[in-house]
């Protein structure tokens, strides 16, 4: 397919894309501080990944190659419908193979395969402020950032360790970026938190509907929250992938009949098909 | 004639060049003491090429603008106004200033940004002689280990990093080349 000269490249018209490269800057600048912008109505609804796709379009070159998951698969509604709007409004490639794509837009996982220092990882983020689910208030919780107050997300956790004896929380799990803000990683499962530090890749986050930015600048601190004697645990399905055997990868569970059988795969397709194509093992 | 130099000299396409020269710019930010290429305008003098491509990418009606010494001629307001549009403003009020790293000073003069809003903070376009990849020892966010970059000092740099979150961020240009330094970097003396 190819640029549609109906539009601007990438959609977006310059001066909102200067306003949000702007945000980028500062965010980049401020590890972890969520930058307001002026998100604009996209022709998607909220929580398809409006913020992602902005950031996208504030981001993508005509050099680019662009890949979207979503929850790890390139072949589902979300990720074709970004795909094929990018390839229409700004003639980009696109790939679903991780290694080839400068530009990835995800929701919710980061892909198995390690980014390198060529690629930009885009992040959908539905509630950007990890404190709102305890303070609805967003003065209050922006009083919170500025003082570093962070109290009230450690007694979250411990109410969990005090309830099931252990941290719940799979997803959206908080971290601590530079030692100074607490940031929501967007509800990837607590899985992926370690990759999240020390990436050689730029990691920018959009929040489409509650109009923040924020960014992870390449090789950052990030530590996700715990206790001594609970440390973090990033903890998976235990089980292999019935697909391709993976024992390191983030795992869906599938049901696969109506009697109940269900198997465990990869939730990173393009990493479960490239295992398969080295081995041989079932398409 | 100058009207004609006034309205010359902008992007060719404006929205491939503005995309390229920002990816320019936000790797030299991601990455501080990266030095990458950076054109696509043509600027009348003393404005260089890099940054005169990252005003026209970044400075809009929006965002006020300060002119250092010598970069306050009639010449550039006019250029400056014509393609971008960017109100030009004493440093105070200033979200970018442009100038020598002399003529910019004192830096106690530019918004350092809130604690409750540490974006709303000015960000320098320091013209230099020359950028290299030495001098400053640089660590923080952004780089793996360490890095170099030439700087025009040290302490003004350690000082800003110091008052993070808040603080000033930095662009240096130098004919058709950028690099950057934001104020989550530790600056020490090689």
């Amino acid at each position: 397919m190819t640029q549609s000269d109906q539009y601007n490249f990438a959609y977006l018209d310059e001066q909102t894309k200067r306003m949000i490269r702007r945000a980028l800057l500062k965010g980049l600048a401020i590890p972890g501080y969520q930058v307001p912008f002026a998100s604009r109505e996209m022709p998607m609804p909220y929580g398809w990944g409006t913020g992602g796709v902005q950031v996208s379009a504030a981001c993508l070159t005509p050099e680019d190659t662009l890949k979207v998951i979503d929850q790890g698969a390139d072949d589902t509604t979300n990720a074709v419908s970004i795909r094929k709007f990018f390839e229409r409004t700004a003639g980009v490639a696109t790939t679903e193979h991780t290694p080839d794509a400068s530009l990835i837009q995800t929701r919710h996982r980061i892909p198995e395969t390690p980014l390198t220092q060529d690629q930009i990882l885009v992040y959908q983020v539905p509630i950007p402020e990890p404190l709102r689910f305890l303070e609805p208030r967003e003065t209050e919780t922006r009083k919170m950032h500025e003082l570093q107050e962070y109290g009230l997300m450690h007694v979250r956790l411990y109410e969990d360790i005090a309830q099931h004896g252990h941290i719940a929380t799979a997803y959206a799990y908080p971290v601590r970026v530079e030692g100074r803000y607490v940031m929501d990683p967007s509800p990837i499962p607590k899985f992926d938190n370690p990759k999240l530090g020390d990436c050689p890749a730029i990691q920018l986050f959009g929040a489409g509907r509650e109009q923040r930015i924020y960014a992870l600048p390449p090789y950052t601190q990030v530590v996700s929250l715990d206790f001594d004697d609970h440390p973090f645990d990033p903890s998976k399905a235990d089980h292999d992938c019935a697909l391709c055997g993976a024992a390191d990868s983030y795992l869906d569970e599938v049901i696969v009949d109506d009697r109940g059988g269900r198997i465990f795969v990869c939730s990173d397709t393009d990493y479960c098909a490239g295992r398969r194509a080295e081995t041989g093992g079932p398409e | 004639m100058q009207h004609a130099t006034t309205l010359q000299g902008g992007f060719a396409d404006a929205a491939p060049d503005a995309a390229r020269a920002f990816r320019a710019a936000m790797t030299a930010m991601a990455r501080p003491g990266t030095i990458v290429d950076m054109a696509g305008a043509t600027p009348p003098a003393p404005l260089s090429v890099a940054a005169a491509t990252l005003l026209l990418t970044l400075a809009d009606r929006e965002t006020p603008l300060h002119l250092a010494g010598r970069h306050d001629t009639p010449d550039l307001r006019a250029w400056l106004t014509f393609h971008t549009g960017a109100p030009l403003v004493a440093a105070a009020d200033a979200m970018f200033a442009l100038g020598d790293w002399a003529a910019l000073q004192p830096l106690h003069g530019y918004a350092i940004g809130r604690a409750d809003y540490p974006d709303r903070s000015a960000t320098l376009i320091v013209e230099c002689d020359d950028l290299s990849p030495d001098g400053a020892h640089l660590t923080g966010p952004g780089i793996k280990d360490s890095a170099t970059l030439s700087l025009p000092e040290i302490a003004a740099f350690q000082a800003n990093a110091a008052l993070f979150p808040l603080g000033l961020d930095f662009f240096f240009t130098a004919g058709a080349q950028l690099a950057a330094l934001p104020r989550t970097t530790k600056v020490r003396a090689a």
